[in-house]
């Protein structure tokens, strides 16, 4: 049965190497003096400690666990004590140091108490993808993301192509292939398990055509299962997801989104075996197959590691030749990164160490300008235009380069490979996206400024109007309260009196105006001194003067307490303000009871 | 042991720009091989000669703009340039004709612009240009009468002579004017057969200039395979330029044929060796044939209508005029989008 095959554009055929590291069957390393075991080798939140130094762990057990939603624990690699906690450095692009839990193996290599699943297929499925974390699995691939949340698609996406990455397209790399030579029962088991928790219509294992070892056992292995063991042509990246989903879909997965959108998931050939050791024997995943590569050691090989055996235990172990190391890649010689230091530990994602020599790998010429030759393009497996891409990005044209789809590029490394003027691509790309991602960070940031000084505005501005809301009510109040009084008063007064039908209607009056005084709130134009004229006395004169005093009052008053409670600095003169319209109150009725008398 | 410290990738292949342009070179030798062959030594005079003002030209303006001059002259690509001027100048060009032309490549087209990479227009055709455009009578009558080089005069100190004199025209003796050139001053007034009867026209298509025409066709078929070039734009040239030699002139008494516009000019040594320059060029297969159909069309508009017989020059420069904006309308489809995104950003995204 032959499977239909699609290519996809561009691609590049560097030389393999492969052969250095695959002469001799996967070896164990002997054990280091100690493990540096990395809290964060998956993506997510790094891992906490739940062991204390000092304590003697056994291996498999769990020695810091994840509490937050994305993340796997960490499990001692082998039985020893843990002899400290602390910053170390750790395979990452940077050189950067992270916390680091430090293993003194004791040599005894004692387990903790293993629990296989006999029978996966009677359990729940999420209690076999919480095995799945539990033990410890991110993708072995590259980025190390939690294999647990990978198995659990959105919900409105269904998985119905399950692919296992045996293409290894990297030069040198050689991890996979002596895996699927001699470990083909456990890859395809850990596909099963997969399978099973996925449901998918179709599973594949796609290996390279320069393979022909691991093909033959994969088909062995794979016999009598639904599994097809697809063999895809040569060709750098073809292991690439987006590629290798190409070549035996047909299928494109869309810019930004992710395989699951059309139906398709990819895993790692590592990761299956990981998966079928957590299920099948309940070991947590403590040791990857890594190969240890490169002209500058004497028997480079493929290696059974324990993660956080140092680079440098596995580079003696191969027979370093110092004098001739020039450099050291972490990874394959397209995507791989330098090391600053061989102290760094092998994690969970370190499927490869080149110890090279200047010859093998020489460093670059002298860059020379783009002659737009477009060899680059040639080789673009994205169907970019890295010639634009690079022009825009040297000449800060961002958001050209962004146009031209600056963040659909996977730095593969194919234009800088093909470059004739030797110009690093690829580090150009990854500037012009750092600044990018600078930017978006920056706008973000000055968004959310605004947005808060906006809102913040608009709460001043609301609460002063509620203020000023409370202070009228308030005011209406005083007033409306003054004029009853006064009222009553007057009635009072009136019954002791024959009935005046004008005093009567000046209270009215007076009511009224004090309505209007007080809805012009603080903005009163400035009260007249009460005047002691020997005049005769009207009293509506006199009793407008009382209400417009005891109105002003009131909103002097209001004020004053405004001006406390908020602790302005214009309390002592709100505060000789009040009196003196006290005063004026006094004094209004003072005059108003003289010119009743 | 001091770690290197360096950016993936880590490997390279190793054909560097130096490489490439020596093939370049290489390639246009069988060109070269029938051009002498068939027009006796003036061309392979004018491509020494060329190449030496290019690269001392380019030595110099290096210096006045204080860049490494070694590293640069080392990339081979101003003898590519010499070399194409050397290729397409009259046989018997004087020789300050061709210095101005490499000049004007050079110094103008190129190093002004800010050197290799930086030039919006193709050297090798600015200073074709700008001799064609000043020097007429220098650049209408040199070209060598073919015959094979065995049978007839000059021979190759008579050539050099002749070129190092400095005078503005050859002896009559020993030029003839081009088969286009012919074709085209002579077919208003006579019917093809008639126009056919000059020494010019041959046997065959042209004489002399079909085979030359096929040896700069067999240079190119040779990058092609070395995938120096890519076809997009060789093939779009020739194809522009038979579309519209057959959509409107077919007739031969009117017009040159199809086969004289394909193999008695400058053709193929425009289509593959000087439209292909990368530098001022479009860069996408899109604009790549888009560039090279308008460079064809625009060789058959003024060959049939414009004052020139034959156009390679200003149909590359009038193009090297359009490619950013092509360029800008022409990014091929990235994978994982619906479509190219066109334009410039802030339009059209999808």
């Amino acid at each position: 049965m032959t499977t239909q095959l699609w290519d996809f554009s561009g691609g590049i055929h560097p030389t393999e190497n492969k052969h250095l590291s695959t002469a001799r069957p996967i070896a164990q390393t002997p054990l280091p003096q100690r493990l540096i075991l990395p809290l964060q080798q998956h993506i997510g939140a790094p891992a906490e400690v739940c062991v204390s130094v000092g304590e003697r762990v056994l291996k498999g057990q769990t020695l810091a666990t994840v509490t937050g939603s994305v993340g796997v624990p960490v499990h001692a690699p082998t039985s020893g004590t843990i002899e400290a906690v602390g910053m170390y450095p750790v395979p990452h692009p940077s050189g950067m140091s992270d916390w680091c839990i430090v293993l003194a193996p004791d040599g005894h290599d004692e387990w903790t108490e293993r629990e296989p699943i006999a029978d996966y297929h009677s359990l729940n499925r999420e209690t076999v993808l919480d095995r799945i974390r539990e033990y410890g699995i991110a993708g072995l691939g590259g980025a190390g993301f939690p294999t647990n949340i990978k198995l659990r698609p959105p919900k409105d996406r269904k998985v119905s192509t399950l692919i296992l990455n045996g293409a290894e397209c990297e030069p040198y790399i050689t991890a996979d292939d002596m895996a699927m030579r001699e470990r083909a029962d456990e890859i395809v088991s850990g596909l099963r398990i997969m399978a099973w928790i996925l449901r998918p219509e179709r599973c594949v294992i796609a290996v390279e055509d320069n393979k022909p070892d691991a093909i033959t056992s994969l088909r062995k292995a794979a016999e009598n299962t639904q599994t097809e063991v697809v063999v895809i042509p040569t060709k750098y990246p073809s292991g690439g997801e987006k590629q290798l989903i190409q070549i035996l879909t047909g299928m494109e997965v869309p810019s930004g989104g992710i395989p699951a959108d059309i139906g398709v998931m990819c895993q790692n050939i590592g990761t299956a075996i990981a998966v079928s050791r957590a299920v099948h024997l309940g070991e947590p995943l403590i040791s990857r197959i890594t190969t240890i590569t490169g002209h500058a050691v004497s028997s480079p090989g493929t290696y059974d590691v324990l993660l956080g055996t140092p680079v440098e235990h596995l580079l003696a172990q191969a027979g370093l030749n110092e004098g001739q190391l020039q450099r050291l890649i972490l990874g394959g010689p397209m995507m791989g990164y330098t090391l600053e230091t061989p102290g760094v530990p092998v994690v969970k994602t370190t499927n490869c160490v080149i110890a090279a020599t200047a010859a093998e790998l020489p460093p670059p010429p002298p860059e020379q300008p783009c002659i737009r030759c477009g060899m680059c393009a040639e080789a673009c497996p994205m169907e970019l235009l890295p010639q634009q891409l690079f022009w825009h990005s040297k000449a800060g044209e961002l958001e050209k380069a962004e146009h031209l789809n600056l963040f659909d590029c996977i730095e593969c490394g194919a234009c800088s490979y093909v470059c004739p003027s030797s110009i690093p691509l690829v580090q150009y790309y990854r500037a012009a996206k750092g600044e990018i991602r600078v930017q978006q960070a920056e706008h973000l940031k000055a968004d959310r400024a605004r947005v808060r000084f906006e809102s913040r505005q608009a709460r001043l501005e609301r609460e002063q109007q509620e203020k000023e809301q409370r202070r009228k009510d308030r005011a209406t109040a005083a007033a409306e309260a003054q004029a009853k009084k006064q009222a009553e008063s007057e009635k009072a007064e009136a019954e002791g009196q024959p009935a005046d039908g004008r005093s009567a209607k000046s209270a009215l009056v007076e009511e009224a105006l004090a309505r209007k005084k007080a809805k012009a709130g603080k903005v009163d134009p400035p009260l007249e001194a009460a005047s002691s004229e020997a005049e005769p006395p009207d009293f509506d004169a006199l009793e407008k003067q009382l209400t417009q005093a005891t109105a002003k009052l009131s909103t002097m008053q209001s004020m004053l307490e405004d001006a406390r409670a908020e602790n302005a600095d214009n309390v002592e003169k709100l505060e000789r303000a009040v009196a003196k319209n006290h005063d004026r109150v006094k004094r209004a009725e003072k005059a108003l009871a003289e010119a009743r008398n | 042991m001091a770690l290197a410290q360096q950016s993936s990738p880590h490997a390279r292949r190793a054909r560097p720009t130096s490489n490439i342009m020596l093939w370049v070179m290489l390639a246009a030798v069988p060109g070269l091989l029938t051009q002498v062959i068939f027009f006796g030594w003036g061309n392979l005079i004018n491509v020494v000669w060329c190449i030496a003002v290019a690269v001392v030209a380019e030595a110099a303006m290096l210096k006045l703009r204080n860049r490494p001059v070694l590293f640069f002259l080392r990339d081979n690509t101003a003898a590519v340039t010499g070399l194409l001027l050397g290729l397409s100048l009259p046989q018997l060009a004087p020789f300050w004709v061709s210095a101005i032309a490499v000049l004007a490549a050079i110094v103008l087209a190129k190093q002004l612009y800010g050197g290799l990479g930086s030039n919006p227009f193709n050297p090798a055709m600015v200073g074709y240009a700008l001799v064609l455009i000043s020097f007429p009578v220098a650049m209408t009558t040199n070209w060598a009468e073919p015959g094979l080089i065995w049978d007839t005069a000059p021979g190759f100190w008579d050539t050099l002579q002749t070129m190092a004199s400095g005078q503005q025209s050859a002896a009559d003796a020993f030029t003839m004017a081009t088969p286009l050139d012919q074709y085209k001053h002579n077919i208003s007034s006579q019917t093809a057969t008639e126009v056919l009867q000059h020494p010019t026209f041959g046997d065959g298509v042209a004489k002399g200039w079909e085979w030359v025409n096929a040896g700069f066709l067999a240079g190119g078929l040779l990058m092609l395979w070395m995938r120096l070039i890519t076809w997009h734009i060789p093939v779009s040239v020739l194809a522009g330029l038979a579309f519209m030699s057959l959509a409107f002139g077919s007739n031969a008494d009117l017009y040159a044929p199809l086969p004289m516009h394909l193999l008695a000019g400058g053709t193929m040594l425009g289509a593959f060796f000087i439209a292909t320059d990368p530098v001022s060029a479009a860069t996408s297969h899109q604009g790549k044939l888009i560039y090279g159909a308008g460079i064809g069309v625009l060789i058959y508009l003024i060959r049939t209508w414009g004052a020139y017989p034959d156009a390679v020059a200003f149909g590359v420069l009038l193009m090297n005029f359009a490619v950013p904006f092509i360029d800008y309308y022409t990014p091929p489809r990235t994978y994982g989008h619906h479509k190219a995104r066109r334009g410039l950003p802030g339009k059209n995204q999808g």
